[in-house]
């Protein structure tokens, strides 16, 4: 089970690298590059806070591209081009496939991350010629993207086992937007009454809560990230993401594959 | 013990997304395939055959009824390692090379890492792809396609073997090797279950044959059994471009080819058309008997009722 | 295949423990974060790079801004806070992207210009954010109205007041009182009647709960000090009288000083005091009086959930 699991992570992962998902790394390399030139020729001051705040961003919206594109198809269209048939056709459990397409798929992101944070730190030692010890709050910052990668990697593959890939982009993409304001929700939820109330704090509460998760403009300050709030962080993406495949799970046990 | 036991297996697929309606598949099921069988399942395109074998292997759920393979209900994982499936058209990642599929299939069968690269290499052999290892699925043709999902489907040594209309989009020699194969697979002891619409595939392999026409099952038994039912016919050949009304009154087809004249007719008008062909003096050349092929069958038995069963009812 | 029975009970039920780990962790994050995405807008406090990033979504982002600023406030104000720094920043952001959003200039008037600890006591861009308004909207008498609020209450700049009362009077729609309180402003400053009549015309003219109830407030203050007043002014007369405190207010009845006993806007009676002073019976019912109190209590804060809505006579 675990070997299978395995199996199909790895598989997933030499997919995406065979698509050459991995050449987004090259817009990313040269939009840094460019940044840095030019940024490195205006003011002091700003130009450690334009590289990590544009850095950081581009990764995050190149890995959440990534992960919509690739998660709304992992199941979709292994269903769509019937390479379902012969998997199904061997010892492989339904779950298994998707969880390990979670983890291929998850994989290919951390690794995707990992080269684009060596590009980031590369960046901000060319701006700034030295690294400084509150640039070590970044790789939280980078920890906290890679959660979000989760949580939106689940999500994704939980539209892509019952959803047309063009809905599920829209769903996954439209959450991922939503969630960004997740706490504002809350807020617009709490100001409610009644009914509603209970109904909207409900779903602000299934909303996927990325606005926690985005600490980049305070780390480009320099700021501390609560080792607390790491840690809520972490079980909160891992939870989320988890209910997101259970629910993937659920769905795609009763599937047809015609 | 049977290899394949169904036992009323039934699927109704709903169509449509806002209006639900029913659309019926596979009428209730009943087969038996005895161990080292080669089973032939025929039937016309849309007659069910596929669905059988997707409701077998676990891919779509029946609406009622079970199956066993091997004395194993067919839901059980555990019947999974035994059974190899090849699908109708069958599409690979086509990413990958043939021996990356088939090492991966491999692993997900649960071969052993010791054995997988000498089984991969021996089945890139077998089926006759010995070269094409490292090429990558999307460059490979129809037929070599078909190939690599024999290899596939066999590539675990399962006990029982589905291929679903295994000689599509083959050319003859292909084919020709698709038969030994699976000539093969019996000798080893396997059984072959293969649902096909291409009779004569089934009359040269098939121990047995079922025939299935609109989701329902309409006959099961050998092929000799269903076809000595049929009226034989006998042709005869004679010289000369004359047919004699006397052997026209008799119903015979005839065709002129070259300087012979031959004709098919049915077995117990053979000695009246003999007689005549003695007294208009033409010279006799040959008297064969026509034996029934499927074609026969199908054309006489399921002709009558090509509208769906929906609309009868 | 039929879904296997083990899965879907497992899956359940991780469903519902991840689902309840989901709520609790994000609970525990939004205490950790109390505010946390308030401080954020620090980072991009500049409205017109907010606009841009909006990307043409400026109206719903407004929205997300305006509800941060009620939340900011409500949240501050339960806490007794030192400051409401960022809500001079969250409404100009507000009206910044949205500059015909008229409630949170409104919201300004009220919240950012009055003292602490009931405001941010900010009149001076108080005074901005609303000439900012009137620029966007030239023809909302309610925000001359607003404008000239400030100037009285806050600023007590009689002649600015006055000016903007003027103003807003002019406009299409605007509210009778407007007209008499600029004519007003000059003579009457500092007078009880002006100042009920500011909080009537707040308390009739928006639609903003928080700032209705606080009108309300004040105008319930208002009348518990005026009957205070009148009622220690009857102490004195009764004592100059008969040469003693009257023993209750029912004394004034008797004597034929009072039609009836005097109630608080809650429709409880007044409270008459060994040495002669006037207190209300509850005090916690009202905020912002100075008068009716026991000696050394302050009046307490204002709950706006709690206050009734209706407009005392």
């Amino acid at each position: 089970m675990k070997a299978r699991i395995s199996y199909i992570a790895a598989n997933t992962f030499r997919e995406a690298v065979r698509d050459r998902v991995l050449y987004n790394l090259i817009a990313f390399a040269l939009l840094l590059v460019g940044a840095a030139i030019l940024v490195g020729q205006i003011s002091i001051d700003i130009e450690r806070l334009v590289v990590i705040n544009l850095g950081l961003t581009a990764v995050s919206l190149f890995g959440m591209l990534i992960a919509i594109f690739i998660g709304i198809g992992l199941v979709s269209k292994e269903i769509e081009k019937r390479t379902l048939y012969t998997m199904f056709s061997r010892p492989v459990r339904r779950w298994e496939f998707i969880v390990g397409k979670f983890f291929g798929l998850a994989g290919t992101l951390v690794v995707n991350t990992f080269l684009m944070a060596i590009g980031v730190f590369a960046a901000l030692l060319y701006v700034s010629h030295h690294l400084q010890k509150p640039d070590a709050w970044l790789l939280v910052a980078l920890y906290f993207i890679i959660l979000q990668f989760l949580m939106i990697t689940a999500i994704a593959l939980l539209f892509s086992s019952f959803s047309s890939p063009l809905l599920s982009a829209v769903f996954a993409f439209s959450l991922f937007v939503v969630g960004s304001f997740a706490e504002d929700l809350r807020g617009f939820a709490a100001m409610t009454k009644g009914v509603t109330r209970w109904l909207a704090t409900g779903a602000a509460y299934l909303i996927p809560n990325f606005s926690a998760l985005n600490v980049i403009s305070s780390v480009a300050h320099g700021e501390a990230v609560s080792g607390q709030l790491v840690f809520y962080n972490s079980a909160y993406a891992l939870f989320y993401a988890a209910l997101a495949l259970c629910g993937a799970v659920l769905i795609f046990e009763r599937r047809d594959l015609k | 013990m049977s290899a394949i036991q169904i036992l009323g297996l039934e699927k109704t697929y709903t169509i449509g997304f806002w209006r639900k309606r029913p659309k019926r598949a596979l009428r209730p099921l009943h087969l038996a395939v005895e161990e080292g069988e080669i089973f032939g399942f025929l039937g016309p395109n849309g007659a069910g055959k596929t669905t059988t074998l997707k409701l077998l292997m676990g891919l779509v759920s029946p609406t009622a009824g079970s199956a066993r393979i091997l004395g194993i209900d067919a839901n059980d994982p555990r019947v999974k390692a035994q059974i190899g499936f090849l699908p109708e058209q069958p599409y690979f990642y086509d990413y990958l090379t043939a021996r990356e599929l088939l090492e991966y299939y491999g692993q997900l069968s649960g071969i052993p890492a010791k054995d997988r690269g000498g089984k991969v290499e021996a089945m890139l052999q077998r089926v006759g792809l010995p070269d094409a290892g490292d090429i990558q699925l999307r460059k490979f043709s129809k037929g070599m396609l078909q190939r690599v999902g024999i290899a596939q489907a066999i590539l675990h040594d399962p006990k029982v073997v589905f291929l679903d209309e295994p000689m599509s989009g083959l050319d003859p020699m292909g084919r020709r090797e698709v038969r030994d194969l699976i000539e093969q697979l019996k000798k080893e002891g396997k059984t072959v279950f293969f649902s096909t619409h291409i009779l004569s595939d089934a009359e040269a392999l098939c121990d047995r044959v079922a025939i299935i026409h609109l989701g329902e099952l309409r006959s099961v038994g050998v092929v000799a059994d269903l076809t000595s039912s049929m009226h034989g016919k006998v042709e005869l050949i004679w010289q000369g471009a004359v047919v004699p009304a006397s052997i026209r009154a008799l119903g015979a087809e005839c065709h002129l080819s070259a300087d012979t004249m031959r004709a098919v007719l049915a077995e117990d008008k053979q000695d009246a058309a003999i007689d005549a062909l003695r007294r208009e003096k033409l010279r006799l050349v040959s008297i064969t008997p026509v034996r029934a092929t499927l074609e026969d069958y199908f054309l006489q038995n399921l002709r009558s009722e090509n509208a769906p069963s929906e609309v009868m009812a | 295949m039929k879904p296997a029975r083990g899965t879907t009970v497992i899956a359940s039920i991780l469903l519902i423990a991840c689902l309840s780990g989901t709520v609790f962790t994000l609970d525990r994050v939004d205490r950790l974060r109390t505010g946390a995405s308030l401080e954020e807008i620090l980072y991009i406090s500049s409205p017109k790079v907010l606009k841009r990033l909006s990307l043409g979504y400026d109206g719903l982002l407004a929205d997300v801004y305006w509800t941060r600023a009620v939340q900011y406030f409500g949240h501050k104000h339960r806490s007794n806070p030192e400051n409401y720094k960022l809500l001079a920043p969250l409404l100009e952001i507000t009206t910044y992207l949205d500059p015909h959003l008229v409630v949170a200039y409104e919201f300004g008037a009220n919240f950012l210009a009055s003292p602490l600890p009931d405001g941010a006591g900010e009149p001076e861009r108080a005074v901005q954010l609303i000439e900012n308004g009137i620029r966007a909207n030239p023809d909302e008498w309610r925000l001359y109205y607003n404008l000239g609020f400030i100037y009285y209450m806050e600023m007590s700049d009689y002649a600015k007041a006055a000016h903007a009362f003027a103003r807003g009077s002019e406009r299409p729609g605007a509210h009778s009182f407007l007209k008499i309180l600029a004519a007003s402003m000059a003579q009457h400053a500092g007078e009880l009647e002006t100042a009920r009549m500011l909080w009537i015309t707040t308390f009739e003219s928006t639609h903003d709960k928080q700032i209705k109830s606080n009108a309300l407030a004040h105008l319930r203050a208002l009348k518990v000090e005026e009957d205070v007043t009148n009622l220690e002014k009857l102490v004195a007369r009764y004592r100059e009288r008969t040469g003693r405190l009257p023993a209750s207010l029912n004394d004034f009845v008797s004597a034929g000083m009072l039609p009836g006993i005097s109630v608080d806007p809650t429709g409880r009676p007044y409270k008459l005091m060994p040495d002669g002073t006037i207190e209300v019976r509850n005090p916690d019912d009202f905020p912002f009086i100075t008068k009716g109190l026991p000696p050394g209590r302050q009046a307490p804060r204002p709950d706006f959930g709690k206050l009734k809505m209706d407009l005392p006579p």
